[in-house]
This record gives structure tokens, sequence and C-alpha cells, in this order.
């Protein structure tokens, strides 16, 4: 349910930036977001497609990029992949880290219109 | 052949950085005016309602308290709050499931802040949305009920990670479910090690007087 209120504030960002590069159309909007997060990209998706209706961002595409959660071992320092939360034991020496360095991204990277 | 020219803007750019900034709003209005905040979240019926009762009851003497009740719909939450004698405004998101930034910057001017301590913020009922959404509290706390099971942690870690407090309620049904509070501690500890973990019931009043510790000393600390 929360992914409405994303995808508005996506669409918010996306039109005014249109206005400012004098853009009448998008193609596509590419947002990033880490593992961490609970986003159901189906649901978002559906969001923009039911929002965008009668907007200059009708029929845009929504490319949605995952990242992956890592963490970081401070005994070898060296990053990992979590395969879940749960899973934050250091592959190569067995220590457990909570300090997380990817996987809570929220962004908005790019889009792709025309005049 | 008319030529068709693509853009692209590249902004990368947090999504919620409107609310993140509203959200930002709030704590400096709270810090400035000496009040701490805290944001209540759980699934529904975990007890969110019943632990503000209690935490009034209990600290009523020392602090002054008020509330914010967010719901979908009703009044009912800020009624029962109402009769404890807080000042208590009540949010209704109307279908939103969770509270923002925004939605606490449009009620905080009902409240005198200069009078107040303590803000309790209950959110709407749910495991998912409101660990998504800064409202600019100072500390994230989270219930769990015993009778939700102990597969909770693996399944939302998310709101685990952001909170400040662990209060694992109603565990005065333990002898009735299935559900391991080891299990709990361990599993939501590794998702989150700074976790304040307190076991509680509000029903009978038990393990409560960690938790008002804990805040007591946050508040002298604000
Ligand atoms: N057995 C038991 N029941 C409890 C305890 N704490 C709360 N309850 C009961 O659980 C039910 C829901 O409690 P509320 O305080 O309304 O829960 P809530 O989280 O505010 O619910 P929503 O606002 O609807 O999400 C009520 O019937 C409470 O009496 C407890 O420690 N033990
Ligand atoms: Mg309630
Ligand atoms: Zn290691």
């Amino acid at each position: 349910m929360h992914e409405l209120a994303l995808i508005e504030s996506v669409m918010e960002t996306v039109l005014e930036e249109m206005k400012r590069n004098n853009l009448s159309r998008v193609e596509s909007i590419t947002l990033r977001i880490g593992k961490m997060r609970q986003y159901v990209p189906d649901a978002l998706t559906f969001g923009l497609e039911c929002l965008s209706k009668d907007t200059p961002l009708e029929g845009a595409k929504l490319i949605i990029e995952e990242i992956p959660i890592k963490g970081h071992c401070s005994k070898c320092n060296r990053e990992f992949i979590f395969k879940n939360m749960l899973d934050n034991t250091c592959p190569s020496c067995g220590e457990i880290t909570s300090r997380i360095t990817s996987g809570k991204e929220l962004e908005l990277v790019e889009f792709e219109g025309g005049v | 052949m008319k030529e068709v020219f693509k853009i692209k803007v590249t902004l990368v750019k947090n999504i919620l950085e409107a609310n993140t900034r509203i959200a930002e709003q709030n704590r400096k209005l709270f810090a400035d005016r000496n009040v701490m905040a805290i944001n209540i979240m759980s699934a529904p019926g975990a007890g969110k309602t019943t632990l503000i009762e209690r935490t009034i009851k209990a600290l009523k003497q020392n602090f002054e308290i008020a509330v914010i009740e967010g719901d979908i719909q009703s009044t009912y939450d800020a009624e029962k709050i109402a009769a404890t004698g807080a000042s208590v405004v009540q949010i209704n998101t109307g279908g939103a499931c969770h509270l923002d930034g925004n939605m606490i910057s449009e009620v905080v001017d009902q409240f005198d802040l200069d009078l107040i301590d303590l803000l309790i913020i209950e959110n709407v009922g749910n495991l998912v949305c409101p660990a998504e959404f800064d409202v600019g509290e100072n500390f994230k706390v989270m219930l769990l009920s015993i009778p939700e099971g102990d597969d909770k942690p693996l399944k939302y870690p998310l709101i685990f990670n952001e909170s400040s407090v662990l209060l694992i309620n109603k565990i005065d049904l333990l002898p009735y479910v299935d559900c391991s509070v080891e299990k709990i501690r361990r599993e939501s500890l590794k998702i989150n090690p700074d976790l304040e973990i307190f076991e509680i019931s509000c029903r009978k009043e038990e393990g409560l007087v960690g938790w008002y510790k804990w805040l007591e000393k946050k508040m002298e600390k604000r």
C-alpha cells in the first residue's frame, strides 16, 4: 500500500523535472531500490499505471534496479552479500556483522523522455 | 524523416526526500521545545493503545505526556487515551497504511509544545509500511505480541532494524501459544544488535518497569 505514496513522490519529481527540461513525454523512469526495503515491484508498476492516467507520464515504463543487502566484516575488512537480514555471517571468517553498507537505497535514478 | 530525440535526465535522489525534509523539521521543532517524541509501531492489535494507557498512568506524575493517534479511521483509540487525562489528537489517514512527516506536522500545532515533555505517536497497525517512513521521532519503538509468532524478525526485518526498542507483549499468553521468546530475542538482535528488548504484559502489568526506566533515562538526556 505504501507503494502508492512512493509512486506519488516519484511522479511529483519527474513532472517537475520535465517542466524544467521542457519535455512533454516520458518513456521510462529508473528507480534503485535496496532489498531491505519492502516495496513490491509489481505493485509499484501497477501504481504508476493507475496514477499516471491522463498525465504526461501515462505509458511511462518503470525500470527497477534491485540492490542487494551488503555488509562489511570488520575482522577481514571485506564486503559480502547477505541472502537475507538473518544471514549476516561473514563467509570467510564466520564473524557476525551488522554493519550494513547497502540495501536500504530508495532512489530515483533517471528518466528518459522527449520534447 | 523526422528525428526523434531521446533525452535522459539523471537525478539520483532519495525518493522520499520530501518526507525526510518535513520529518527533520518536526524533529527540530521537538528539540527546540524540549519534547521527546517516540513512534510506536506494531501489527494491528499487538497492544499499542494499551501500552500507551499504562505508560501515561505510570509517568504522568513526573511528565506531561501528549499523544497522537494514527488510525485508518475511527476515534476509538483517541477516546481511550483522552480518558487518561492526557491531551490527544487523532489523525485519520483515510486508507493510508502509515503515518508520514506531513501528517504529524499538520497536527502538532494543536498542542502547546512548551508544556509537553513526551509526545507518543501511535502509528497505524502494520508491520511493513510504518517502518519505511520517518515522522520526526527521536526513537522508534516496536511491539510484537506473542500470538503473532516468533517468525516475525525473519519476515519483517526492516522494522526490527529501524527500531530502538522491542517490547515483546502479551507474555501472559505464553502458556497457550507456541512462541519462543528466546528465538525472537536471538533473531532480532542479529538484525539489530543495539535493540533494547523488554518482555512485558500490559494486561498483567508485568515487565513494564524496565520500559519506564528506559523512557525516563532518555527523557533525562533530552
Ligand atoms: N492477553 C493480553 N492481552 C493484551 C495485552 N495487551 C493488550 N492486550 C489486548 O489486546 C487487544 C488489542 O490491544 P490494543 O491496545 O487495542 O492494540 P493496538 O495495537 O492499539 O491495536 P490497533 O490500534 O487496532 O492496531 C485488546 O483486547 C487488549 O486488551 C497483554 O499484555 N496480554
Ligand atoms: Mg490502537
Ligand atoms: Zn570476515
